[in-house]
C-alpha cells in the first residue's frame, strides 16, 4: 500500500466524493491492489486522521472477468466450468448453486444418492474453506503463516478427496443438471470418513492455539460491531449476519437437498463483532462435521444422475428461476433467465462477498488502519465473486 | 405467505396510484414477479417493507436485464369461410415490442422467513429514457448492485447516494452487458481461432481457406 | 557449466581448495534465493499458496520469502486472470521492481486470457506489456508444476553470462528495465499491446 499527498495521478486519486469534504488535514491513502494480506486484487480508499479511518470507499472491479457476459454466449452445461472460478475455494457449492438453479428452472428432481454426495461435498468445502479462513486472517494479523500452515495442512487432505473424486484439486467441476458427474466409491467414502473422523481433533487443536490467544482476542473484539438491524437492510448473509445474532441459515428456511433430514444446529453470536465472526467459523466447522457423519451412515447405492435429462442440447423452457444456497460465505444465487434457446438470455450471479462488502464503511469508521485488515479478514471474501 | 393475486391488491389499496401487474413466468419455478410503475415505486417498495403480514426487510438480489427490440407473433384459430365452407384457420400475427431495459429485485423476509416476492421495473426505451427510482433508501443492500447496473447496462437510478462505475474503469464509456456491445479489436494473436472468433482474427491477417491445421507455424526471426 | 577442467576441479577438492569462477557463484546465489513477490490475482493464486504451504514448500527452493514490497522482489508470479483494470498496476509493479527481475505467468489466464478470453475486460496475456521468462500452462497449474516452472528458471538463471556478447539482458545499458504504463482508455487501454514486448509468430500458409 502506498501513502501519498499530492502526487498521485488524476485517475489514482480517491474519487471526489471522498476529497470534497475533508475537514482539516485528511490523509488519503490506496490500500490495494496489491497488498500484503491475501484476499487479492481488492483496493480501499481510505481517508485517515492519524491512524483513524474517517472515511472509506472500496474499489473493485480488478478481476472483474465478464462471467455474467461469458454466461450468455455459452451452453447451459457450459457455464458450469466458469462458476468454479467464481469462489475460487468452494467450486463444489457454486456448482451445487448453479445446478439447483437449472434445475428450479427446468423442474429436474435429483436422485438421492446425489443428494447425499452434494451434501458431503458441500460440507467438506465448506469444513476447508472456513480452516482457510480462519488461516488467513490470523496472518495478516500478524502471525506469519503459520496457522495458515496448519489450516493448509487439513485443506490438502480435502483437496485429495476432491481429487480422487472429481479428478482436479479445485476446480472440480462436479455437479450435474439432475446429479453428479461421477459416482463415488466405497473406498472414497472410506476414506472421506477416516478424514472427517480426525477433524475434531484438529479443531480442537485449532481453536485452543487461535480463539484463546490474548493477542486476537484483543484484537478482534470490540471491533468492527455490526448491528442486527443494518445486517438485515443492507443484505449481509451466512456467518457475518449469524454472528449479529439473526437466526436465518438457507440450509434450514429454504430446505433444499436432503438438509431436512440432517440434525444440526446453529450457531448464532451476541455481540455481531469481529470476534463472534471467528467464532461463527469454528463453530460452523463442529456442524459441519455432524452434518458429515450422519451423511456417511445414510447414503445408500443408487443412481447418481436422472436419466431423464437431455445432456446435448439441453433446452430449458421459457421462464426464469432464482436459486439460492447457503455457501460457506453467505447466500450465492443464480438468476436465469430462459428464452428456449441452448444458451441462457440472461446469467446473474447473486454473489455473497460483493454485498457484504456494504458495510465495510460502517464497520471501520473510527477504527484503527490495522483494525481495517482485521475486519476486512473477518467478512471472507473472494475476489473472483465479487467481481465475477 | 399470500399469494401474488392478494399481494398486488394489498399494495394498490394502500399506494393510491400504483398501477401493478402480475408477470406470469412459465417455466416449472413457478415464480411470478410484479411488475411496477416507476412513479411509485419507493412507495410501494417501503410499504412491502414495513407491512406486517409481508415484512419484506431483505433485498437478495438486484438484476438488470436488456430487452431488445422484439418481434412476438402470436397465432390464433379464426373461423373464416373458405371455398363456400367454414373452417378453422389459423392466422399469425405479428407484434412489435420496443426494447427497454429492466430491474427486477427479489425480496425476502428473515423475520417471517418467507419469499421471494419479486418486482421488476422497466425504463421507457433503451436510449435516453433509461431512469429508474433507486431502492437504496429503503434496502440498502441495493446500493453496490444499483450502481453495477448502472456500470453494465447504463440505467441511471435516481436518488442513489454515489452513482458512479464500479466494476469498469471511470474512463469507460460504454455499458458492456446490453445485447448490442461490441467488444473492442484485440484479436490479432489468435492460434485456433473457429467461428465467430475466427472472423474477428481474419481482419488481422490473411483468410485461410481451409480450415486450421494446415499452417506452419514460425516465430519471427 | 564452467571451464574449469573437471579432472582438476575434484583433485584440488580433495586437496581441500574449491574453484569456481565469478559467474557460476553469483548464479548459484540468485538462482537459490529467488525472493518473490507476494502478489496473487485469482484462482492460481491460491495454488500459489498451496505451493508455499508445507506440502509442496517452496522454501526448498529458496523461495520462501515472499516479499510484499516489489523494492525488495526478484521474481513476480503473475498468477492468475489479468484484466484491463488492472494491467496499468501490474506494468507500474514491474517497473518498481529492481534488476535482475523475472516473471513467470502462471495459469491459462495470465498466458493468453485463458477461459475468459472472449471477455471486454480480460487482457489476452501478460505478455502484451511485460516480458515473461517462464509460462506455465493449467488451469489451475498444479503446485508441482510451479516448483518445475521455479526450477526451469533456475537453469535459466544459471545459463545467464556475466559477460561477453551473450551477456544477460539486464546487464545491457541500452535495454529497457521499465516498460510504458498503459492508460484507460474509452473503450480499451491504451496501447493495447507493447510492440517492443508483444512479438507472437506469424502464421504462415503451407502452399
Amino acid at each position: 500500500m502506498s501513502a501519498v499527498v499530492e502526487t498521485i495521478e488524476a485517475m489514482e486519486r480517491p474519487p471526489l466524493s471522498m476529497g470534497s469534504r475533508l475537514e482539516g488535514e485528511l490523509l488519503e491513502v490506496s490500500m490495494g491492489p496489491q497488498h500484503p494480506s491475501t484476499h487479492g486484487v481488492f483496493r480501499m480508499n481510505v481517508a485517515l486522521d492519524g491512524e483513524i479511518v474517517r472515511k472509506l470507499k472500496p474499489v473493485f472491479g480488478y478481476l472483474h472477468r465478464n462471467h455474467e457476459k461469458i454466461g450468455e454466449n455459452t451452453s447451459y452445461l457450459g457455464s458450469m466450468p466458469y462458476t468454479d472460478r467464481l469462489d475460487y475455494f468452494c467450486s463444489m457449492t457454486n456448482n451445487w448453486a448453479y445446478a439447483l438453479s437449472v434445475e428450479k428452472l427446468a423442474g429436474i428432481e435429483v436422485p438421492e444418492r446425489a443428494e447425499y454426495l452434494r451434501v458431503i461435498l458441500a460440507e467438506l468445502t465448506r469444513l476447508q474453506n472456513h480452516a482457510s479462513l480462519l488461516g488467513f486472517l490470523l496472518s495478516d494479523m500478524g502471525a506469519w503463516g503459520t496457522p495458515l500452515m496448519y489450516a493448509f495442512r487439513e485443506r490438502e487432505k480435502i483437496l485429495d478427496l476432491f481429487e480422487s473424486l472429481a479428478g482436479s484439486r479445485m476446480m472440480c467441476d462436479y455437479m450435474r443438471f439432475g446429479g453428479c458427474r461421477v459416482d463415488a466409491s466405497e473406498e472414497w467414502l472410506a476414506g472421506a470418513q477416516q478424514i472427517v473422523d480426525r477433524f475434531p481433533k484438529f479443531l480442537d487443536e485449532f481453536e485452543e492455539l487461535i480463539l484463546g490467544n490474548e493477542i486476537v482476542i484483543g484484537r478482534t473484539q470490540n471491533v468492527g460491531k455490526l448491528s442486527a438491524e443494518l445486517a438485515v437492510n443492507a443484505g449481509i448473509t451466512g456467518p457475518m449476519l449469524r454472528a449479529c445474532g439473526v437466526n436465518y441459515d438457507i440450509r434450514k428456511i429454504d430446505c433444499y437437498g436432503f438438509y431436512p433430514r440432517f440434525k444440526f444446529r446453529i450457531p448464532l453470536g451476541e455481540h455481531g463483532d469481529t470476534y463472534d465472526r471467528l467464532m461463527m467459523r469454528a463453530l460452523e466447522m463442529r456442524e459441519s462435521v455432524e452434518i458429515l457423519k450422519q451423511a456417511f451412515a445414510q447414503i445408500a447405492p443408487g443412481p447418481i444422475v436422472n436419466p431423464k435429462v437431455k445432456v446435448r442440447a439441453f433446452r430449458p423452457p421459457v421462464g426464469e428461476a432464482y436459486g439460492r444456497i447457503e455457501g460457506p460465505k453467505g447466500e450465492l444465487g443464480f438468476y436465469l433467465i430462459s428464452d428456449g434457446a441452448p444458451n441462457p438470455y440472461r446469467y446473474r450471479v447473486r454473489p455473497p462477498s460483493f454485498i457484504n462488502l456494504t458495510v465495510l464503511e460502517d464497520l471501520c469508521l473510527g477504527h484503527t488502519v490495522a483494525d481495517v485488515m482485521v475486519i476486512l479478514g473477518s467478512i471472507d471474501i473472494v475476489m473472483g465473486e465479487v467481481d465475477r | 405467505m399470500e399469494s401474488l393475486g392478494e399481494i398486488k391488491s394489498r399494495i394498490e389499496a394502500a399506494v393510491f396510484g400504483a398501477k401493478i401487474e402480475i408477470m406470469q413466468n412459465g417455466s416449472p419455478s413457478q415464480q411470478h414477479s410484479l411488475l411496477i410503475d416507476n412513479e411509485h415505486a419507493v412507495a410501494v417498495a417501503r410499504f412491502l417493507r414495513v407491512d406486517p403480514a409481508l415484512y419484506l426487510d431483505f433485498c437478495s438480489n438486484v438484476t438488470g436485464v436488456d430487452w431488445l427490440d422484439r418481434v412476438v407473433k402470436k397465432t390464433t384459430k379464426v373461423k373464416k369461410i373458405v371455398d363456400g365452407q367454414e373452417k378453422e384457420v389459423v392466422e399469425t400475427s405479428e407484434e412489435k415490442i420496443p426494447g427497454y431495459l429492466e430491474a427486477v429485485y427479489h425480496l425476502y423476509s428473515i423475520t417471517h422467513k418467507h419469499g421471494p416476492v419479486i418486482i421488476r421495473m422497466r425504463t421507457s426505451d433503451r436510449a435516453d429514457g433509461t431512469h429508474l427510482p433507486s431502492l437504496t433508501p429503503v434496502w440498502r443492500s441495493a446500493e453496490f448492485q444499483e450502481r453495477e447496473i448502472f456500470d453494465l447496462y447504463g440505467i441511471r437510478f435516481g436518488g442513489h447516494p454515489d452513482l458512479r462505475r464500479i466494476l469498469m474503469w471511470d474512463e469507460f464509456e460504454n455499458y458492456p452487458m446490453r445485447k448490442d456491445y461490441h467488444e473492442p479489436d484485440d484479436y490479432e494473436w489468435e492460434p485456433t481461432p473457429h467461428d465467430d472468433v475466427m472472423e474477428k482474427a481474419k481482419v488481422h491477417y490473411p483468410p485461410r481457406p481451409e480450415m486450421d491445421g494446415a499452417e506452419k507455424i514460425t516465430s519471427q526471426p | 557449466m564452467s571451464q574449469i577442467d573437471e579432472q582438476l576441479r575434484t583433485e584440488l577438492q580433495r586437496q581441500g581448495v574449491w574453484v569456481t569462477s565469478m559467474q557460476d557463484l553469483y548464479n548459484w546465489g540468485r538462482k537459490n534465493s529467488i525472493w518473490p513477490l507476494q502478489f496473487g490475482l485469482a484462482c492460481c493464486a491460491i495454488e500459489m499458496i498451496a505451493t508455499a504451504a508445507s506440502r509442496y514448500d517452496i522454501a526448498r527452493f529458496g523461495g520462501e520469502i515472499f516479499r510484499p514490497s516489489p523494492r525488495q522482489a526478484d521474481l513476480m508470479i503473475v498468477a492468475g486472470t489479468v484484466t484491463k483494470k488492472m494491467a496499468p498496476q501490474i506494468v507500474r509493479l514491474y517497473n518498481q521492481m529492481a534488476d535482475p527481475k523475472y516473471v513467470i505467468a502462471m495459469g491459462a489466464c495470465a498466458i493468453s486470457g485463458g477461459p475468459f478470453k472472449q471477455g471486454y475486460n480480460v487482457l489476452k496475456g501478460i505478455d502484451r506489456y511485460i516480458p515473461v521468462d517462464v509460462y506455465i500452462p493449467g488451469c489451475p497449474p498444479r503446485p508441482e508444476a510451479l516448483l518445475h516452472a521455479f526450477m526451469e528458471l533456475q537453469r535459466k538463471i544459471d545459463e545467464q553470462k556475466l559477460t561477453g556478447a551473450n551477456k544477460a539482458e539486464f546487464l545491457k545499458p541500452d535495454q529497457p528495465s521499465e516498460f510504458p504504463v498503459p492508460r484507460f482508455g474509452k473503450h480499451d487501454l491504451e496501447p493495447s499491446a507493447n510492440r517492443d514486448v508483444f512479438q507472437p509468430p506469424t502464421i504462415e500458409r503451407q502452399s
